[in-house]
């Protein structure tokens, strides 16, 4: 079984009042230096079978017409290194 | 004979037997439609109601978007049926891609209820041919995700090609660019819009004003006449 991620953002031109809350809280809580804040999307997607080019392209395509907005939202789909997962779930 | 004019009820969707009672109170009859359903029992318009299908998981109307009776009302929309979106009828609308643009959650992140100040700017679309152009209306408006977005390309081409069909006036509630409340497609056939006529048909409820009814008298009179 393997793990595609696939990242969704608003895109940059999309004002994002949730980001700029965030960003404001900062100074109060102590940070300092953070100029700007953006709120995105990360879905994990646990995959049967293979992770081959087909089944990119077809989550490829799940996230171009499902789990983002194309017209307000850019999407970054990648596949999770297995090593790093297990490590990470140590 | 009167006009048939179905309502689609998802899961989340609240305002359903308003826009019913709407419909029944301008003198057509009101058809329940439910989202399992392809079937649109030979309805001759569709209003897609206010309420929070999917609970607005994932986006407001994205996954009501691929409800089975969707396929059909894209389909028949595109060759014609007028389908009016109301609320998240409208956001389930610009998800669909029947209206173009996006909505996002308001500006100042708070949820907002209000009587609203409209103004009227396309009164030849088939949902608004008992208004006239410039009119000033008041309907509720009750939403979380209603700032309308599109590119500057689309605005440009929404505002030269006079789609904009209501413009908020006096406040701006949600942050929509260039105050739009309301668009229609190309065809005049396909209207959405956050405020809710649905809920300003009686002077009794609502605003006390009935400025919301001539939304369905006009689909009414121009499916009569047709």
């Amino acid at each position: 079984m393997a793990r595609v991620v696939v990242d969704v953002m608003l895109k940059p031109e999309i004002l994002d009042p949730q980001g700029q809350a965030v960003q404001r809280a900062l100074p109060r809580l102590g940070f300092e230096g953070i100029s700007d804040v953006r709120q995105g999307k990360r879905f994990e997607l646990e995959v049967d079978g293979p992770v081959d080019e087909a089944a990119l392209a077809r989550i490829h395509d799940l996230a171009e017409s499902f789990l983002a907005n194309t017209v307000i939202e850019d999407f970054v789909v990648k596949v999770e290194d297995p090593a790093e997962v297990a490590e990470a779930a140590k | 004979m009167t006009a048939r004019i179905g309502v689609v009820t998802f899961p989340g969707s609240l305002d359903d037997r308003d826009t019913q009672r709407a419909i029944r109170i301008a003198g057509a009859e009101p058809v329940a439609l439910w989202h399992k359903d392809k079937d649109l029992k030979q309805v001759d318009a569709v209003v897609l109601c206010g309420g929070f299908s999917y609970g607005d998981y994932l986006r407001a109307g994205a996954i009501a978007r691929f409800s089975p009776v969707m396929d059909s009302l894209i389909e028949q929309a595109k060759a014609g049926l007028p389908v009016l979106g109301i609320c998240n009828g409208f956001q389930i609308l610009t998800e669909a891609h029947l209206l173009p643009g996006a909505m996002l959650g308001n500006d100042h992140l708070h949820f907002i209820c209000r009587d609203q100040k409209l103004r009227v700017e396309n009164a030849e679309t088939s949902w608004t041919g008992d208004y006239r152009a410039g009119q000033e209306i008041h309907i509720p408006l009750k939403n979380m995700d209603g700032r309308y977005v599109a590119d500057q390309y689309t605005l440009d081409k929404l505002e030269a090609e006079g789609r904009v069909a209501f413009r908020y006036l006096d406040f701006n509630p949600n942050g929509s660019l260039n105050d739009i409340a309301g668009i229609t497609n190309e065809a005049g056939n396909v209207v959405g819009l956050m405020p809710h006529p649905e809920h300003a048909v009686e002077p009794l409820i609502g605003t006390g004003r009935t400025d919301g009814l001539p939304f369905f008298t006009s689909i009414l009179k121009k499916l009569v006449n047709a």
